[in-house]
């Protein structure tokens, strides 16, 4: 077989693919924000000493968990706009709707699996923690914050590192509800071109880069981390 | 300055404090010691509520603070609690273990409360520790720490919890220095210690507690050599052997 990436990388579809990989980096930078953000929260209302706000956020966990993410993605694009008020929709509509739906379905799906990840860090640390915080004067949630989350998303960073990986290659069903990232472009210029191998040679080359670079923030994280606690 | 009143503390079934009334003043260092499980840990974690009580009243300056009008967080600030493991936040530097409560609670901005926390650490001799991580540092260095972090509030009154226990032998003095020199600053101070040489030296008063109860309150020197009650007697002659 005779590879001609040449075909795949003239001007137009070379914007195409740059266009996708931004998309795709984009998508992915902002459900996780977003997502680490939520799965913060969510740990310090499922920690807290109501039985509600447990069962509440462990709800929330079990919907995202035992759902697939394509599932979720059109629940958020083809569902929800529906329960929407009609001018929020066309709001919606033209400001990239399907970018926004996709995004949201993400980083709920991603902070779910996050927070899971971070509750089990919390419960590794020892109770005395939260102990030493509030008889500062510090409230329960001071406390979560500067004290215990920092500590449990470092006891937890290899598996968090995970969830983002998985984030990170989830960004590519997006393209289910016509959202052009890498896959959605990939397969565009695939379809006119026929040059199979080169553009997924290309998208691949894509996800293993930012993947590697996911892993070696993670890996650059923990040695910082390892460095504070005195190894 | 605190008042106990007919305390009573349960955990289910266990009573674990029995009619404890206490005072201290303004300015006054009392020991707590007893065997282990006599309560002593509970009282005075009762002080800053971090045990509730289930019956009696415990009065800081009049205010009754388990009562329902008192808000946790404003009390906690102003009562220093030392405990036996330290339990320094190993994610900060020991500056930064310091600021954390005033700026916080307080709303001190970043600049005074570094300079607050120097002060603190220099006061307890580990002013060069200031950017070094918790787990860097001995045992007794850490309780230097947790002693600093406490004062950092500015507490009226500070509670020592077996300050000294997790110490290996040879780090106990550097610690009890610390608390000496706080006692000689006028400091009201409850701490739950074994530390008889710290009692006899700073201490007004020594309690004597068991099974919930306090069954003997006197001066140090009465206490270690002429205890009265004969459990009080026993508790004396085995750490003297210990």
């Amino acid at each position: 077989m005779h590879l001609d990436f040449g075909a795949v990388l003239t001007p137009q579809y070379a914007h195409w693919i740059l266009w996708g990989a931004a998309t795709s980096a984009a998508l992915f930078l902002s459900s996780w924000v977003l997502a680490f953000a939520s799965a913060a929260v969510l740990v310090a209302i499922g920690s807290a000493p109501f039985r509600g706000a447990r069962w509440a956020v462990a709800g929330f966990v079990a919907y995202h968990r035992n759902i697939p993410m394509l599932v979720q993605i059109f629940v958020w694009y083809f569902a929800v706009p529906q329960l929407l008020p009609e001018p929020l929709t066309r709001w919606v509509n033209s400001h990239n709707s399907e970018f926004i739906f996709a995004m949201i379905a993400l980083f709920l799906n991603a902070a779910a699996y996050m927070s899971e990840d971070m509750r089990s860090g919390l419960r590794a640390l020892p109770p005395a923690q939260m102990e030493a915080g509030r008889a500062l004067g510090l409230s329960y949630l001071q406390t979560m914050r500067d004290v215990l989350l920092p500590q449990a998303v470092r006891a937890a960073l290899p598996a968090l590192v995970n969830q983002s990986l998985s984030l990170f290659k989830a960004t590519s069903l997006a393209m289910a509800v016509g959202v052009a990232e890498m896959t959605y472009t990939s397969r565009q210029v695939e379809n006119e071109t026929y040059r199979t191998f080169e553009t997924f040679a290309i998208a691949s080359l894509f996800y293993v880069t930012l993947s590697f670079a996911i892993m070696a923030l993670g890996a650059w994280a923990d040695r910082r981390n390892l460095r504070a606690a005195g190894h | 300055m605190i008042v106990f009143d007919k305390v009573e503390k349960w955990y289910g079934s266990f009573h674990a404090l029995k009619d404890v009334c206490e005072t201290v003043a303004a300015g006054e260092v009392v020991v707590v010691c007893g065997p282990s499980g006599s309560g002593k840990s509970t009282l005075i974690r009762t002080v800053n509520r971090l045990e509730p009580i289930q019956g009696g009243r415990i009065a800081i300056d009049g205010r009754d603070i388990h009562g329902p009008s008192i808000d946790v967080n404003e009390l906690r600030s102003h009562i220093g609690f030392v405990f036996q493991q330290f339990n320094l936040f190993p994610h900060l530097s020991v500056a930064r273990n310091v600021m954390l409560a005033p700026m916080r609670v307080h709303r001190m901005p970043e600049k005074a409360a570094r300079e607050a926390a120097l002060a603190l650490l220099d006061k307890v001799g580990l002013a060069h520790k200031a950017d070094e991580f918790p787990p860097r540092l001995s045992g007794g260095q850490q309780q230097r720490v947790a002693i600093a972090r406490a004062l950092a509030m500015k507490p009226p009154v500070m509670l020592f919890d077996e300050p000294t226990s997790a110490l290996d032998p040879e780090l106990v003095g550097e610690v009890l220095t610390v608390m000496k020199q706080l006692a000689a600053e006028g400091m009201t101070m409850v701490c739950v210690t074994h530390e008889m040489g710290f009692a006899r030296e700073v201490a007004d008063r020594v309690i004597f507690m068991d099974a919930g109860a306090v069954l003997e309150r006197a001066k140090p020197e009465d206490f270690f050599l002429r205890p009265q009650h004969p459990r009080a007697t026993k508790f004396v002659s085995d750490i003297r052997h210990a």
